[in-house]
């Protein structure tokens, strides 16, 4: 379980106005006033959330459209508010579905940070939970724990990783039902102060919200999470190693390209995390080579990731040795 | 009445206004919890618990809502509010204050033992 | 300079291995700075070399015992000499004094020594001790008070907030009814303690031991109305410290919470009552009777902050320790420095605040310190910005002056600290917004509304006497 998301700023006694009162309730506004859209969306800062998420993610781009028409109906519904036309409070809670690695707990972090910029979040810090924090072990165990839970999400999102865990078809002395139903309650009682988002493979969340219908019917927003495409994963390792401070040789370049194409096809692949871990797994074989090597090394050698480095790994064992070792040059 | 607590004189506090103390004491750091009795004796150090101190708890909501929690569990109990300051060199409470009181209030008389010299022993005891 | 008009005697103290400005404080001294006002033609490092010497081995001659004794070890070094800023003739002088020369566990021990003679010494004009540093080691040796500011509060069972208190007026003549009858009102009232006057002691008009009867039943009456713990200083001040055992013995068999003693008693004698209060769980409070005798002047005297930490050292868990905006002396900086002293566990050295030393107290209970003197509710915001809440306010006057009685006395205090605290912690600017706060706590309080329409006007704007001189750069132990 971990904690995420910024420390929302506060004023000096902690509590964080909501911006959309401050606008909404200082002066209603009447038939004939006007509210200028450039105006409230420059001061709401929603743009700069949307452009972060725009450039710290690769491609997704029906997520970010999604994100960022969330974000148009919340503004305008500030807007509505203003001029008094009633606005059921919208309900929040999202479920996000896709394949591992492609997303979703960034993108929890910064819709989070997204709704404490439109007034919805006093906090917007991020509360990932799975199953073993939620489900407790005996009778009496689970509703504290997941109440704990609820309470430290207060204010912020509370991000339910593989949501469907919680539910165990068959085994009715399990204590997940207890989770899902103390959950739900709480979605409902604290839907002002906290925003659920339920994550995980989209045909086995589709089956879990189906048997579970009053959480089903609590969900407003659903994001599908496409898998990556091929330059987009090449394109998110790059940005992997600059953050390393490493970068491929020219020869190298293909090398990765081909071991992503390949590592695609194979099974239990984990989109933007089996990148990570190839890319770490390489620079474990890079180390290696240099001190075996020996010798005086500079700051090239030190950042650059050759052929050689990937071409060792089992994905790309059946390849002929031409294209992968050739590269393996020792630095001067 | 019993005036226990940071705010007895004052009119009760709104639920708005217990947040903004429970937002200072996060502010602070100090975690959040609440106590309960029905007998609110001078001397009565211990109250129930309820539940374990809110730690990591960042929201006043969350609080509010167990303070919500606690009053409807005991009506006709006594709930304060505490904030804790676990700091070398205080390791002790830093705020309590009640947010809770039954209709009918608890009260006190004073039971004296006279002896000799003057002297009386006190006793502290619930009239009601 | 007409160094020789004074002749070798005192020229000799710098010869006699008295100034050593090469010398490096150790860890274990005990640091002391003295601010010198020399004769004219005095060299400052002489002066602060015979300082050093006749607070320490030294006489006005030069003795052969001396040569039977390892003196270069006992001998205090005066390590460094400077002007005071902005005032010509005054010099601050550093001295070390080796730990081997002090009585563990003595205050009376370490200010025989430290300002035992050196105070009358002819070369020069006036002499102030301004600030010391207990080192560790000799800290360790001291119980300190005995409870402490957690433990008060965990035994009252009362948090986040200043106490309140007020001392029982006229402070002579009541009869011990009438003056319990004060204690129960200003009690029941609201407030936490009342307090015994420093010369209520047990004169003619009323004895201490009816005093405590009367004051007691007030107390236990007061706690069963309220729910609430109270208490009342009761002044156990007498000639005799087995008189003022058998006193504060009857104190605690009457179950009071607390007892106090004045300042007068001296040091040992607080030493002896700390204690006794440790044993006995009971609160000692502390009335600093007499201490502006020697604490106001700037140029001559031991300064107020150096006899808070004797006290501290002593062992007593109540203390005045000024107002700033009440009626008896007090700067808003020095004051500022005195509450540091009493209240932190480690204190970084600040001329600004007149701390010339850091002070490192090693886990020594802290004390409270009591604002008392002067002080109405009108002044509650000033009050609680500068003291925070661990203080106690004692409004004496403006409890028991109230045009609708004591009660309504103590609930104005008392509504106006709560009103205070809750806006101050909801992040509202006291110094700003306190007349405000104020004014809006009083719309649901006559008491309070009469009480500002007394005194809203009151203050005691004087110059202080007693002011730290800023230096440039701070000063390193």
């Amino acid at each position: 379980m971990t904690t995420g998301g910024r420390a929302a700023p506060r004023n000096a006694f902690g509590m964080a106005a909501r911006p959309s009162e401050d606008a909404g309730s200082a002066a209603p506004l009447g038939d004939a006033d006007v509210v200028d859209l450039d105006v409230v969306r420059r001061d709401s800062g929603t743009d700069a959330v949307l452009a972060d998420l725009d450039a710290d993610l690769v491609g997704l781009a029906p997520v970010k459209r999604r994100v960022a028409e969330l974000a148009a109906l919340l503004l305008v519904d500030c807007q509505r508010e203003r001029f008094g036309l009633v606005r059921a409070r919208p309900s929040l809670h999202m479920c996000f579905t896709g394949d591992p690695g492609t997303g979703k707990t960034t993108v929890a972090l910064r819709v989070a940070e997204l709704l404490h910029r439109l007034g919805h979040l006093r906090r917007g810090h991020v509360v990932t939970a799975g199953r073993e924090d939620l489900v407790g072990q005996f009778v009496g165990h689970t509703g504290p724990r997941v109440r704990e839970l609820v309470q430290r999400a207060m204010g912020g999102v509370l991000f339910v990783d593989e949501a469907y865990s919680l539910h165990r078809a068959g085994n009715e002395r399990d204590y997940g039902t207890e989770a899902v139903e103390v959950l739900m309650q709480a979605m409902e009682e604290h839907r002002d102060d906290l925003v659920v988002v339920l994550a995980g493979y989209a045909d086995r969340m589709e089956a879990f919200l189906a048997s579970n219908p009053g959480l089903g019917s609590r969900v407003a927003h659903h994001v599908d999470f496409p898998p990556y495409a091929h330059g987009e994963l090449v394109e998110i390792g790059r940005r992997m190693l600059d953050a390393a401070g490493l970068r491929l040789s020219p020869e190298c370049e293909p090398v990765f390209a081909q071991y992503v194409a390949r590592r695609m096809e194979q099974p239990r692949f984990g989109n933007a995390r089996s990148i990570r871990n190839a890319i770490d797994r390489a620079r474990m074989r890079q180390a290696h080579r240099l001190v075996d090597t020996g010798g005086v090394v500079g700051r090239t050698a030190l950042q650059t990731l050759e052929p050689v480095d990937f071409a060792t790994s089992r994905v790309l064992q059946d390849l002929p040795a031409s294209d992968g070792a050739a590269g393996a040059v020792s630095p001067p | 009445m019993i005036t226990q607590g940071m705010f007895a004189y004052l009119p009760p506090l709104t639920d708005a206004e217990i947040a903004e103390q429970v937002a200072w004491a996060m502010d602070h750091g100090w975690p959040l919890s609440l106590e309960h009795t029905d007998d609110p004796h001078p001397r009565n150090t211990y109250w129930s618990m309820w539940d374990l101190p809110m730690f990591d708890v960042g929201d006043p909501a969350a609080v509010l809502a167990e303070v919500r929690r606690a009053r409807d569990a005991f009506p006709d109990h006594y709930v304060r509010l505490n904030a804790y300051d676990a700091r070398l060199g205080r390791q002790t409470t830093a705020m309590s204050f009640l947010v809770h009181r039954p209709a009918v209030e608890a009260t006190y008389r004073l039971v004296r033992s006279e002896g000799a010299d003057r002297r009386i022993a006190y006793t502290v005891e619930r009239a009601r | 300079m007409a160094e020789d008009r004074w002749g070798a005697g005192v020229l000799a103290y710098a010869d006699m291995g008295y100034w050593q400005p090469d010398y490096v404080p150790r860890e274990t001294d005990v640091l002391a700075v003295f601010r010198m006002t020399p004769q004219d033609g005095v060299p400052p490092e002489e002066a602060g070399a015979a300082v050093a010497g006749e607070s320490s081995t030294a006489t006005w001659t030069v003795v052969w015992t001396d040569r039977l004794t390892a003196h270069d070890h006992y001998q205090a070094k005066c390590y460094r000499v400077e002007p005071v800023p902005g005032t010509p003739g005054q010099f601050l002088a550093y001295i070390a004094y080796d730990l081997d020369l002090f009585e563990e566990g003595s205050v009376a021990n370490l200010t025989s020594s430290i300002i035992g003679n050196v105070f009358g010494f002819k070369p020069l004009k006036a002499l102030r001790l301004e600030d010391m540093r207990i080192p560790v080691a000799y800290v360790k040796t001291f119980a300190g008070p005995p409870h402490g500011v957690v433990m008060e509060r965990e035994y009252l069972g009362k948090y986040g907030r200043p106490l309140l208190g007020a001392t029982v007026k006229p402070k002579l003549g009541l009869s011990a009814r009438n003056y319990g009858r004060v204690v129960y009102e200003a009690l029941r009232g609201g407030l936490d303690f009342t307090k015994d006057d420093e010369n209520i002691n047990s004169q003619p008009f009323m004895r201490w031991r009816d005093r405590f009867l009367f004051g007691m039943e007030a107390v236990n009456r007061a706690c069963a109305e309220t729910g609430e713990i109270k208490g009342h200083y009761l002044n156990v001040t007498a000639g005799t410290m087995e008189q003022m055992y058998e006193r504060a013995d009857f104190a605690r068999d009457l179950g009071s919470v607390v007892v106090m003693v004045d300042l007068t008693v001296g040091y040992t004698a607080i030493q002896s009552m700390s204690a006794w209060a440790r044993r006995h769980g009971v609160l000692l409070h502390l009335h600093r009777a007499g201490h502006s005798t020697f604490t106001r002047q700037k140029s001559h005297g031991v300064s107020f902050r150096v006899l808070a930490k004797w006290l501290r050292l002593a062992g007593v868990d109540h203390l005045h320790a000024g107002t700033v905006v009440g009626k008896l002396e007090g700067d808003p900086a020095s004051v500022s420095g005195f509450y540091d002293v009493l209240r932190k566990d480690r204190i970084e050295a600040d001329p600004s605040r007149g701390l010339y030393f850091e002070q490192e107290w090693a886990a020594m209970a802290p004390v409270l310190p009591v604002a008392s003197g002067g002080i109405h509710a009108g002044q509650m915001h000033q009050l609680l910005d500068l003291f925070g809440d661990d203080v106690v306010l004692q409004f004496g006057g403006g409890t028991i002056g109230h045009p609708m009685g004591i009660a309504a006395g103590a609930e104005a205090n008392r509504v106006a600290l709560e009103a205070m605290v809750k806006a101050r912690n909801a992040g509202r600017d006291l110094l700003r917004e306190g007349p405000d706060v104020l004014r809006a706590a009083a719309r649901h309080c006559p008491a309070l509304d009469a009480a500002l329409a007394t005194w809203g006007q009151v203050t005691f704007d004087y110059a202080s006497t007693d002011t730290p001189d800023v230096a440039a750069t701070p000063v390193p132990a």
